[in-house]
């Protein structure tokens, strides 16, 4: 075990893993619009100091009543099959992540998005925003209910559909663990014709962006439920003495 | 659950605008709180044109060089009115703007001080994992001299980590790829 001596004595915390291995390149010539929007040169390597193993905390305040309920933000219900989606928050040595900052946003049951320049001929909901936010608990479990997106058409090939998703966004406990991604639904038809989901290297990795169809917590005459867990990054082993599990 | 199981990033997409910007969230110090400047900047593609579908996230420490967060060694403390964290959708023009307190120095590595930086997160539509710079301050030559991270920058590139003096504040341009790229960091 060492520790790094910070300016005056006290040692800082330990960094990250890094997990680039898991992560799509920046430059995806199957995802066009990359082209232009990655850079060129190397990456420099950024030691994990204070301002990375930090990260803001973002509570209660920003957590309306209806924000993890997709489908009671408006007068009327939303139209489309009602899901739940749930999971547990962690980190990569499996220990949860508690009270942080999960945000979703979605296409309505017909793969139209609330926004401007989504204009592709499929119907707006009036009674769907697409728009949640929730907090982990104290162990890190999250759960959302909202109803199932469709997929919807885009450019960037002949005939381009994206498979259904959820966009999520995570802020861990620190500026590295910082993750922004989509979920998707199991058995997709349209996974093999789509740069996202390709442009993740591995095999396996791709699979851990697909929730699990959970009978067990499908609610009866109600919802079906999808359990989603999140894997973000965990520490390095370098700690603080007083860390050290010795038992 | 073993090194590297962790989750993939996706792209934001376009439609980012309906699930990421916040009222408030260009507000990293409270809009009535007294001693903020705005950090302004543009952010560009290869071809030299605006990004007009990206966020900006920024994270730093309070003009004490400290954190409101159980890490920091010395104890989380609060700065009033300072959440540290800003975060600004980019408009159809490609900018964006944070309002904000000047960092103080941030213990390093080894001994050494960093100057006072602000660590930045950039998602776009195009972007299949967020991408990481930081920003420095022009007034700090001999910290920024004495600085790790910008050490390690080849001379010619560090120049696109410091911010300019404005009328308000500062301004710090972001150019993805090509002349002038900013220099990205592998987090
Ligand atoms: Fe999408």
């Amino acid at each position: 075990m060492s520790t790094d001596p910070r300016a005056d004595g006290v040692p800082l915390a330990a960094g990250y893993q890094r997990d680039h291995e898991v992560h799509p390149p920046l430059d995806y010539p199957g995802y066009r619009s990359t082209a232009l929007r990655h850079p060129k040169r190397p990456l420099q390597l950024l030691p994990h100091m204070l301002t990375e193993v930090t990260g803001p905390v973002l509570g209660e305040g920003r957590i309306g009543e209806t924000d993890n309920d997709l489908t009671r933000q408006h007068e009327d219900e939303p139209q489309g099959q009602r899901i739940i989606v749930h999971g547990q928050v962690r980190d990569s040595d499996g220990r949860p992540v508690p009270n942080t900052l999960i945000e979703i946003w979605q296409a309505n049951a017909g793969g139209r998005y609330r926004h401007a320049v989504d204009n592709w001929p499929s119907p707006l909901d009036p009674n769907f925003s697409g728009v949640g936010r929730t907090l982990t608990d104290a162990q890190g479990r999250y759960r959302f209910v909202t109803i199932r997106p469709g997929a919807y058409p885009w450019g960037n090939h002949d005939n381009a559909w994206r498979p259904a998703h959820i966009h999520f966004s995570l802020f861990g406990q620190a500026f590295t663990q910082r993750l922004v991604t989509q979920m998707y639904f199991p058995g997709d038809p349209l996974f093999f014709q789509d740069p996202m989901w390709n442009s993740i290297p591995d095999e396996k990795a791709r699979q851990r962006l697909v929730a699990r169809f959970d009978y067990a917590n499908t609610a009866p005459e109600w919802a079906l439920a999808f359990e989603w867990d999140i894997v973000l990054r965990g520490r390095e082993s370098t700690v603080f003495e007083s860390e050290v599990d010795d038992g | 659950m073993s090194k590297g199981e962790t989750t993939p990033s996706q792209t934001v997409g376009p439609y980012l605008h309906i699930g990421l910007p916040w009222p408030d969230g260009p507000y990293a110090l409270a809009e009535e709180a007294e001693g903020g400047f705005w950090i302004r900047g543009t952010l560009y593609d290869g071809a030299g044109a605006p990004i007009p579908d990206g966020l900006i996230e920024t994270w730093q420490a309070d003009p004490e060089g400290r954190f409101d967060h159980p890490d920091d060694p010395r104890g989380a403390q609060a700065w009033p009115g300072f959440r540290g964290f800003g975060r600004c959708e980019t408009d159809a023009e490609g900018r964006f703007g944070i309002r904000t307190l000047k960092p103080g120095p941030v213990p390093g590595l080894g001994g050494a001080m960093q100057a006072p930086h602000i660590d930045v997160s950039v998602f776009a539509r195009g972007m299949l994992n967020r991408t990481v710079t930081r920003i420095y301050f022009p007034e700090e030559a001999e910290a920024n001299a004495a600085d790790p991270v910008l050490a390690a920058v080849p001379e010619p590139e560090r120049a696109t980590l410091i911010a300019r003096p404005a009328e308000d504040g500062y301004v710090f341009d972001i150019r993805v790829q090509g002349k002038d790229e900013t220099v990205f960091f592998d987090i």
